[in-house]
Formats: structure tokens, C-alpha cells, sequence
């Protein structure tokens, strides 16, 4: 009850909250999108640089995430840029494990029945092999945008905006009702962006028969 | 007059287990040739020596007179038709897309030649016309496999490669599609080599049957050859009930 009332009283603070969250997310879902399928792409062609790669990343993942955005304060300061780094970062994991993944586990008599109909490198990737990984790496793609989203609540820590100001305020205030009202929040944009994602995987793997 | 496959003595390994031993073969234009023999005695790998998926250890393959090892072989490939048990069409595609695939591969078809080609590919292997916007996990096994053979001949290639096509369609739509295949090929004059490990098929089907044993060529010739004059035991054991 208290909730929805604080909700209500101070919506507008709530929205500029609430928009200035998802813009930052978005950011950051875009950067660790585009890289994290480019890499993921150019480490299932080499399988040496893939342990590599992917060592790297999953040590990067074990950082704190409080201490990353402490890590990369002196190198590019406080707020909003600071924030999408450290997103992007940790959101690369999942996009890049499900790309590789994806791209590394299609079917190898398809494969090569593409092959022998005389499809050439360039074709057989982008023609062949990740329109059949889609579904795996919508999978990964989904992890991703939810960790962002719950991620940037502590963005605000690093006097980034987004709806961890609001919970930031309610510690350093004593608001209980205040820090609970921008959880919730996060929690739902987080599960709707699940939601239609899920969705937009099924319409793939009906349309692919994997149902 | 070039052969239209042609191989002098090659060998083929996978790693260091040899599954083709020294085989010629020369393969006339038009001719219909069955590979027939039991599991692992190398028949696809003979096959896939053609378009250069496999290739040779040792000796030669030409085919249409050009040497694979200096060719350009994805080129060549388009030219060659290519269908495996199975179908293996490609799921994110419709049957259209499927069907214009190899053609597409070389330049960008307007929608209405696409149309044209799914619609006289489809008529040709049978189907209806509706299918054209289907997608593979909504067709039948028959279905699938005509759908394969129309995407192996839809370039008007000259050579068709067919991997065991009908081996997974159920006994009476195999007996329809050998029909239709024997009537394509008499219509076409395009040059089939067919694998297979069922004696039946291969008689109904082979201007010539070539049967294979342990990676080499065991005994080939016409269905009365090997029918009067069966090579061995393991001829007459394979031909056994005919």
C-alpha cells in the first residue's frame, strides 16, 4: 500500500528514474550485443583463441561488480559512461558463451550438405550457421539484458542516474518504502524485457520447428 | 567426348584409417550408376570425392573433364546436384528458399523468378504448388525428400550426387519416388550416381551398379551381369533374393 502511494506521489521522480534506467541499459545492451556477437562469431572460427577468450571474460565476471565500477573510476570518472563500460562488460559473458555456442553446435550433415551444394565461407556464416544458432543466441541475449537491467541499479553508486538513485536515496534516508518502490521497479523492467524477448525466441523456434 | 566423372586410382583415409583403396571409375554423361554395398565399405566417401568433400589421399578426380585439385571447387559445386538421406533442408528456409538456395548462391533472384523455379521444381518432384511458403518441420518425410531432390536439380546441374535419398521415407513412397526419379532422368538425360544399400533399389534404378566391399570396387555391371555371373559368395549373398 505504502508502496503504490509512494509510487503515485513522487511518479515523476520515478519516471525520470525509470527512463534515465532503461536509456542507460539499453546502451549497454546494444555495446555488449554487437561485441559480444562479433566476438563470440570470430572465436567459434578459432578454436585456440576461444579458451582464451572466454577464460578472460568469465575471470572478469568474478570481479565484484562494485569494485569494476570502482576499477574503472579513475580511467573514465563518475557517472553515466562509467556505468554503460561496466554493463557492457558484464554483460558480455552470456552473449558471448550462446553466439559461440550456438555458432559451434550446428548441425554438421547441414553443414556440410551446404557445403556441398557450393556455399562459400562468408554465405555458409551468415546464411547458414547463425540463422541456426538464433535460437540459442537469443538465449544468451535474453540472460544478458536482465543481468543489465538488474546490474544497473548499483550504477547509481558512481553518481550514474537510473532507478538506483531511488534506492540509494531510500538507504542513505532511512526510506525503507523508497528503496523497496525502485527494486520493485527494476524487477519488473527486467522480467516485461524477459518477457517479450521470450516471446520473440518462441515466434523463432516455431517459425524453426523446435517447439 | 569428356566422361562426366572420371577417377584414376584414388585412395581416401580418415586419418589414419583407410576407407578407399585405389579406385577407377569413369562415369559416362547420362548414365545412371548405382554404389551399392554393406555399411562402411565407403560408398559415401566415394561419392563425396565428387564434390570434393572428401578429398583423395592418392590419385585423381575429374569431373566434366576439369581436375579438382586445381578447380575451383564451390564453383563447381553449384554445378553438381547433391541430395543425402534425409533431405537435410535447411529449417530456417521456406521449401521456396530451399528450392532457389544453389541458384541464389550465385546472384539475386527477383521474387518472380523465384516463384517460377519453386513452381516448376515443385511440379516436376510432384508436389503441390501450396507448399512453396512452407517451412520443413511442417512437411512430411516424403515431402522432405522430394523438396531435397528439387534443391539438388533446381540449377539444372548435369550431375546429380544422391546419398541413400530415399532411405528414410516409408516403403511405398520410396517405390513412387524411384518411379518418378527413373522418369526424370530418361527426361533430362542428366547423370545420376545413386547410393544405396538396398539390392532392390539399385536394379530398379542402375543403368549400372557398381558394388563395393572393404574401400574397393568389388564387381560392377548391368543388373543380367551380375545376376548370371555374381562375382563370390558375398555377390551372390547381396543379390540373393532377386
Amino acid at each position: 500500500m505504502q508502496l503504490l502511494q509512494i509510487l503515485w506521489d513522487r511518479r515523476e521522480f520515478f519516471l525520470i528514474c525509470l527512463l534515465e534506467h532503461i536509456r542507460i541499459s539499453l546502451t549497454a545492451v546494444v555495446c555488449a550485443g554487437v561485441l559480444g556477437i562479433l566476438l563470440g562469431a570470430l572465436i567459434s572460427r578459432h578454436e585456440k583463441l576461444a579458451g582464451v577468450v572466454l577464460g578472460v571474460i568469465n575471470v572478469i565476471y568474478t570481479i565484484p561488480s562494485i569494485s569494476l565500477l570502482g576499477f574503472l573510476i579513475p580511467f573514465t570518472g563518475i557517472g553515466n559512461r562509467t556505468a554503460v563500460i561496466a554493463l557492457t562488460v558484464y554483460g558480455l559473458l552470456p552473449i558471448v558463451r550462446n553466439t559461440y555456442t550456438g555458432l559451434t553446435n550446428v548441425d554438421a550433415s547441414i553443414l556440410e550438405v551446404a557445403e556441398g551444394l557450393g556455399t562459400d565461407g562468408r554465405q555458409m556464416m551468415l546464411g547458414i550457421r547463425f540463422p541456426l544458432a538464433l535460437p540459442v543466441i537469443i538465449g544468451g541475449f535474453r540472460n544478458m539484458v536482465v543481468m543489465i537491467i538488474a546490474m544497473g541499479g548499483i550504477a547509481s553508486f558512481i553518481g550514474a542516474g537510473g532507478l538506483g538513485a531511488a534506492i540509494y536515496r531510500g538507504i542513505t534516508t532511512y526510506n525503507m518504502t523508497l528503496t523497496a518502490a525502485g527494486s520493485v521497479l527494476i524487477a519488473l523492467l527486467a522480467l516485461f524485457s524477459d518477457w517479450l524477448l521470450a516471446r520473440a525466441q518462441k515466434a523463432v523456434n516455431r517459425r524453426y520447428g523446435i517447439e | 567426348m569428356n566422361k562426366a566423372i572420371e577417377m584414376r586410382n584414388v585412395s581416401a583415409a580418415y586419418g589414419d584409417n583407410e576407407v578407399l583403396r585405389q579406385i577407377s571409375l569413369a562415369v559416362d554423361m547420362g548414365e545412371f550408376l548405382v554404389i551399392i554395398g554393406p555399411s562402411g565399405c565407403g560408398k559415401t566417401t566415394l561419392l563425396k570425392l565428387i564434390n570434393g568433400l572428401v578429398v583423395p589421399t592418392k590419385g585423381e578426380v575429374f569431373v566434366a573433364g576439369e581436375r579438382l585439385s586445381d578447380c575451383d571447387l564451390t564453383a563447381l559445386r553449384r554445378k553438381i546436384g547433391y541430395a543425402v538421406q534425409g533431405a537435410k533442408l535447411f529449417p530456417h528456409l521456406t521449401v521456396e528458399d530451399n528450392i532457389c538456395y544453389v541458384p541464389c548462391l550465385e546472384r539475386k533472384m527477383t521474387k518472380e523468378e523465384k516463384q517460377a523455379l519453386t513452381e516448376k521444381m515443385l511440379a516436376m518432384t510432384e508436389l503441390s504448388p501450396e507448399l512453396a511458403s512452407r517451412f520443413p518441420s511442417q512437411l512430411s518425410g516424403g515431402q522432405k525428400q522430394r523438396v531435397g531432390i528439387a534443391r539438388a536439380m533446381a540449377a539444372q546441374p548435369d550431375i546429380l550426387l544422391m546419398d541413400e535419398p530415399f532411405g528414410a521415407v516409408d516403403e511405398i513412397t520410396r517405390r513412387t519416388l524411384q518411379e518418378e526419379l527413373s522418369v526424370l532422368q530418361k527426361k533430362t538425360g542428366i547423370t545420376i550416381v545413386f547410393i544405396t544399400h538396398d539390392i532392390e533399389e539399385a536394379f530398379n534404378l542402375g543403368s549400372r551398379i557398381l558394388i563395393m566391399k572393404d574401400g574397393v570396387i568389388w564387381q560392377e555391371g548391368k543388373k543380367e551381369e551380375l545376376l548370371h555371373a555374381p562375382r563370390d559368395g558375398f555377390v551372390r549373398q547381396l543379390i540373393g533374393g532377386m
